[in-house]
């Protein structure tokens, strides 16, 4: 039952208590399901009805209802989800032990090293072993992933640590900081932290591989006479010039001007996208579209679509 | 993802505030100063951190120690909970032996 009580019988929000018996004997009578038989739907509103009384008529759950410290089952409203039910689930290993003494409670080998001692087998005691990778999930802005940028990363143990994300890195990408996981044991070597790099969207730029692509809005006039206009990019705004009689949908290339060059890749373009913003109405524009129906260029523009 | 500022409005927190929670790496979100980005968890963390603060009256020397105290909990809550999931599928001679020592220890 998810509805409101109060129009489940019929009854105002300020019904008096006698208002509300009234209201819920007529409506049982109806729907009781010993004068319904096999009637599904007024047994189910039997239910609604005989439910919807229960809270109403007791004043105690009325008056919480109505402050909304219950819902309409009677139940206690959830509380925003605690802290417990992240903190145990695998969200949890964010605000893993901060502590000076390493894992405990997170190494699971040390808390319960009865069930590891024998796995090594015969002879390995005292044997050293590398130690565990850890895994971290680091979101880096749209910019930071096309131009590169030091990312700062707090650590479970409460150490930071500077992530360099290297320019054109991708969605999903793995970096790997050699030596930054977990301490190894018995003087092996220490595992590597492995940071799984996720990229925020952009407002107005999308990637394409190396190139990126952006709408960009431009007015009547521009789009009819052309126009030196300033684009953004990734590397900083630069001017471009809209063509006279150029259109939405009318596509320039920015050479360069997409992802910067890394490594053995090549940059990628910028793909500039023109939408004509017609915007605010204009008397001196409409009184010459009017005078000059000709005007515009195309006599009908869905032509091809008949 | 949620942005600092959904933080100030929610809590009523101060910039200055959450920025020394996070100082204190009490509160661990990702990304950089002036551009925190936050998982729901932080989100949780936060409000335990409010709480603690307001009703339970934890001041904020006290709350190192607080928060340490419960992290390890949940560590070992959390590893108590992989014991359990291997557990489940171990042997069922396995566990009845388990269960049967558990319960004489008990």
């Amino acid at each position: 039952m998810a509805e409101d009580p109060y129009k489940i019988l019929g009854v105002r929000k300020d019904a008096s208590a006698e208002d509300i018996r009234a209201a819920y004997r007529k409506l049982a009578k109806k729907h009781h399901p010993d004068l319904n038989p096999g009637n599904k739907a007024a047994e189910e509103k039997f239910k609604a009805v005989s439910a919807a009384n229960e809270l109403l008529s007791d004043a105690e759950k009325r008056a919480r209802y109505d402050r909304g410290e219950i819902d309409e089952s009677g139940a206690e409203k959830a509380p925003p989800r605690s802290y417990r039910q992240y903190a145990e689930s695998g969200a949890g290993e964010r605000y893993a032990y901060a502590g000076g003494d390493a894992g405990f409670g997170e190494n699971f080998e040390d808390l319960f090293s009865t069930l590891f001692r024998d796995r090594a087998g015969p002879g390995a005691t005292g044997g050293s072993a590398r130690g565990r990778d850890d895994h971290y999930t680091l979101t880096a802005s749209f910019l930071d992933a096309v131009n590169g940028a030091t990312n700062r990363l707090t650590l479970p143990d409460g150490q930071t640590l500077d992530v360099k994300i290297p320019p054109g890195t991708l969605d999903g990408q793995i970096l790997r900081l050699r030596g930054r996981g977990g301490p190894g044991r018995g003087g092996g070597p220490a595992g590597d932290a492995l940071i799984d790099i996720r990229i925020a969207p952009h407002k107005f730029f999308k990637r394409e591989g190396q190139d990126i692509r952006l709408e960009l809005p431009v007015s009547v006039r521009e789009a009819v006479l052309g126009a030196k206009v300033t684009v953004p990019t990734p590397g900083g705004p630069v001017v471009m010039t809209v063509r006279p009689g150029s259109d939405t949908g009318t596509e320039l290339r920015l050479k360069g001007r997409g992802v910067p060059a890394h490594g053995s890749t090549a940059a990628g373009d910028l793909y500039v996208r023109l939408a004509v913003v017609v915007g605010e109405p204009d008397p001196a524009l409409e009184d010459f579209l009017r005078t000059h129906p000709e005007a515009g260029g195309v006599k009908n523009p869905r032509a091809g679509m008949e | 993802m949620i942005r600092a500022e959904a933080i100030f409005v929610e809590f009523g927190l101060a910039p200055e505030e959450l920025d020394r929670w996070i100082a204190n790496a009490w509160v661990r979100p990702e990304g950089r100063a002036g551009a925190w980005l936050f998982h729901d968890i932080d989100v949780a963390r936060i409000r335990l951190i409010v709480e603690l603060r307001g009703t339970m009256e934890v001041d904020e020397a006290a709350m190192p120690t607080v928060l340490s105290l419960l992290d390890q909990v949940y560590a070992m809550r959390r590893a108590v909970q992989r014991l359990n999931r291997a557990l489940a599928v171990a042997p069922a001679e396995v566990r009845e032996g388990l269960a049967r020592v558990l319960t004489e220890v008990g």
